[in-house]
């Protein structure tokens, strides 16, 4: 190979040969020049890591000091390859005049770059820079960003202040600088614009467990455990409510299937039965009694059916229900037209030969029915039809406790996730008691 | 390829042999001296001199090989460029099919372009404003960042001769798929480049450089 490696002598100098313009304390440089800013570890002095000199660019800008959970330097393994934790920033966001502070680390490899994580009250993130650009709609009442087929949610927009920093970054960092960072999250992802001077950065943040940040980066202390819920942490309860969903929908489902076999067998059980004949020459057919017959069970509906071969005739039923042992007498009546011809249009025909006339809370006894038919036409017929008594058996108020009583653990499971979501969304933009949160809308 | 230490591939300048990797290079610097040759005709004449071309801790070098599309490439060329955030470089790259495509390494975030051969009517950069729609290839791209920049240097085989500009103004286009569009605005006409975001496994990478304690 005829054109050689770089010279050695041009390799970035050493880490130790570099020392802090404002404080003289030495200044380790771990990103192989891919840094902006570095600050000083000593004097909190942010200073330009472009610059072999390092110049000074914000003399002691730290204000405060917050320590580290991973210290600057320390190695973790993720996905795979080697990150070491090359910088460090408290970031604050205000609302409704309280603080809200959360870290973040820059962690770097030689060939993959830069990833970055954060942590918030014991919740972390894993975050990648995107390259690809989410969509934003903007128009619904809450704004929703699609990415990766995914949809997410706006969950707030607030100015996020830069109020303490160690370390490397890949831009142009100052203590106290700005950007409007705005959420948007699918559990477990988190989607956030930052836009700063017309640049609009976009990243993707993956909910994690404090645990796998603390084995990755091997430190021994232990890590506070997670409080509240945070914006993208998976609702742990979900899995409870959609599993007792598909369970309850299992049983709806066995319970309409037997609803089904119940209406087609068991319903309608035929007390009585039987054909007669309305000779309006014969007076003996004005009137007739029933043999009796038996209707069982709770008290419940009775349907009594009149089956009359009318052609263009009438008639009209007086009916009485009587119970044999009581003499209660439930008296109704039904009645039949039938019509058909032939005309310039066709065949034609009006009225009907069936029909139903429904009794409800009959108790079981024995019961016989008295038929009085009368009416139609002068020129009409002997009319043949036929009496169908039929008691509806099952009671349908069974399913529908059955249902209640099914839904009401789906119910129960439910109340965790919706409290776990609203516990969510309380740190939102979008919490139902906060009047002031619009404010945000304007930036 | 040129033949082997034919009378062209000697340095005009100290004598040490030039090899071109890559047939339709224009332009190489000396690995030893640094002059900075072109090629005319079968001859190199000596430029001017590399000056100091600082290292910028790139993990891609002269050699570097990998795939893009199903394609093998090469890395023969660079360009290092200075901006407001430190350094980055164009790696100048020959593909399987003798075409050549640029790998971008910006903060060690890669891309892959190739410029587009159909001349098509670009904007005024300097009218262009961040977020900003185009059409370019039935692509839409937004406009996502301008870049004000000079060359640091450049090494190794390049398809064109200019190697000294002191200011070169990048227009960055971004697409929901990844896709990236830079106008390389230094120059009138600016030149179009087309191309995509590239994870650091999806290159597949060989014969990258080594990193101490890496």
């Amino acid at each position: 190979m005829v054109n050689a490696p770089l010279d050695p002598a041009q390799a970035r100098p050493r880490a130790s040969s570099l020392s802090c313009p404002s404080c003289g304390s030495a200044i380790a440089l771990r990103t192989e020049g891919w840094s902006a800013s570095v600050v000083c570890a000593s004097c909190g002095s942010v200073l330009d890591a472009t610059d072999p000199n390092l110049a000074v660019l914000q003399s002691q800008a730290n204000r405060i000091s917050v320590e580290p959970r991973l210290p600057l330097g320390s190695r973790g393994t993720w996905s795979g390859a080697t990150w070491e934790a090359v910088g460090f920033q408290q970031v604050t966001i205000t609302v409704d005049d309280t603080d809200y502070s959360w870290t973040e680390y820059v962690c770097f490899n030689p060939y993959r770059g830069f990833l970055y994580l954060s942590e918030y009250q014991g919740h972390w993130n894993v975050i990648e820079k995107l390259r690809r650009r989410p969509t934003e709609n903007t128009s619904g009442a809450r704004p929703v960003a699609t990415f990766d087929g995914r949809t997410f949610k706006h969950f707030q927009t607030a100015t996020a202040v830069s109020t303490f920093a160690l370390g490397e970054f890949p831009w142009e960092l100052r203590v106290g600088d700005s950007v409007i960072a705005k959420d948007y999250v699918d559990p477990p992802f988190i989607l956030s614009a930052e836009a700063s001077e017309g640049e609009v950065t976009w990243s993707l943040g993956t909910y994690t467990s404090s645990d796998l940040i603390r084995l990755a980066f091997r430190i021994d202390a232990r890590f506070p455990s997670p409080s509240g819920v945070f914006a993208n942490q998976p609702n742990p309860y979900s899995g409870l409510a959609r599993s007792v969903g598909r369970t309850l929908l299992l049983f709806l489902a066995a319970f309409a299937v037997m609803l089904g076999l119940n209406v087609a067998f068991a319903g309608n059980t035929t007390a009585f039965e039987q054909a007669y004949v309305f000779d309006r020459a014969d007076s003996t057919s004005n009137a007739l009694v029933t043999p009796t017959f038996e209707l069982t069970g709770r008290p419940s509906r009775v349907e009594v059916g009149l089956l009359a071969d009318l052609r263009n005739d009438w008639v009209y039923f007086n009916l009485s229900l009587i119970n044999e042992v009581t003499g209660e007498v439930r008296d109704f009546s039904a009645q039949m037209s039938y019509y058909a011809g032939r005309d310039s249009d066709g065949n034609w025909s009006e009225g009907g030969r069936r029909e139903k006339v429904h009794l409800s809370s009959v108790p079981s006894g024995r019961y016989f029915l008295r038929i009085a038919p009368e009416g139609g036409e002068a020129s009409g017929v002997a009319v043949n039809y036929t009496v169908t008594v039929k008691r509806d058996v099952p009671s349908y108020l069974f399913y529908l406790f059955a249902a209640l009583a099914l839904a009401l653990p789906a119910v129960l499971a439910l109340i965790p996730s919706a409290s776990f979501e609203g516990r969510r969304w309380s740190e939102s933009d979008y919490a139902p008691d906060t009047g002031s949160s619009d404010d945000d809308e304007e930036e | 390829m040129t033949g082997p230490r034919s009378r062209g591939t000697a340095c005009p300048n100290c004598g040490a042999p030039i090899t071109f990797r890559w047939a339709q290079a224009v332009q190489t610097t000396c690995a030893y001296c640094k002059a900075v040759l072109v090629r005319r005709d079968l001859e190199l004449e000596r430029v001017g001199l590399q000056a100091d071309f600082p290292h910028t801790g790139s993990p891609i070098q002269l050699g570097t090989e990998g795939t893009w599309i199903s394609r093998s490439f090469i890395v023969v060329g660079r360009i290092g460029y200075q901006w407001a955030r430190g350094r980055w470089n164009e790696w100048h790259c020959r593909l399987a099919d003798g075409t050549s495509a640029w790998l971008s390494d910006a903060q060690l975030e890669y891309a892959m372009t190739t410029e587009l051969s159909v001349p098509i009517p670009l904007p005024d950069v300097h009218g262009v404003h961040v977020g900003e729609t185009f059409f370019w290839n039935e692509e839409r791209y937004q406009a996502s960042t301008l870049t004000r920049a000079r060359y640091l240097g450049t090494e190794g085989e390049l398809p064109f001769t200019s190697y000294s500009r002191d200011e070169c103004l990048f227009v960055d286009f971004q697409n929901d798929k990844g896709g990236l569009a830079t106008i390389d605005a230094t120059d009138v006409p600016s030149v179009l480049f087309v191309g995509q975001y590239l994870s650091f496994d999806e290159l597949a990478f060989r014969n990258l450089r080594e990193f101490d304690g890496w």
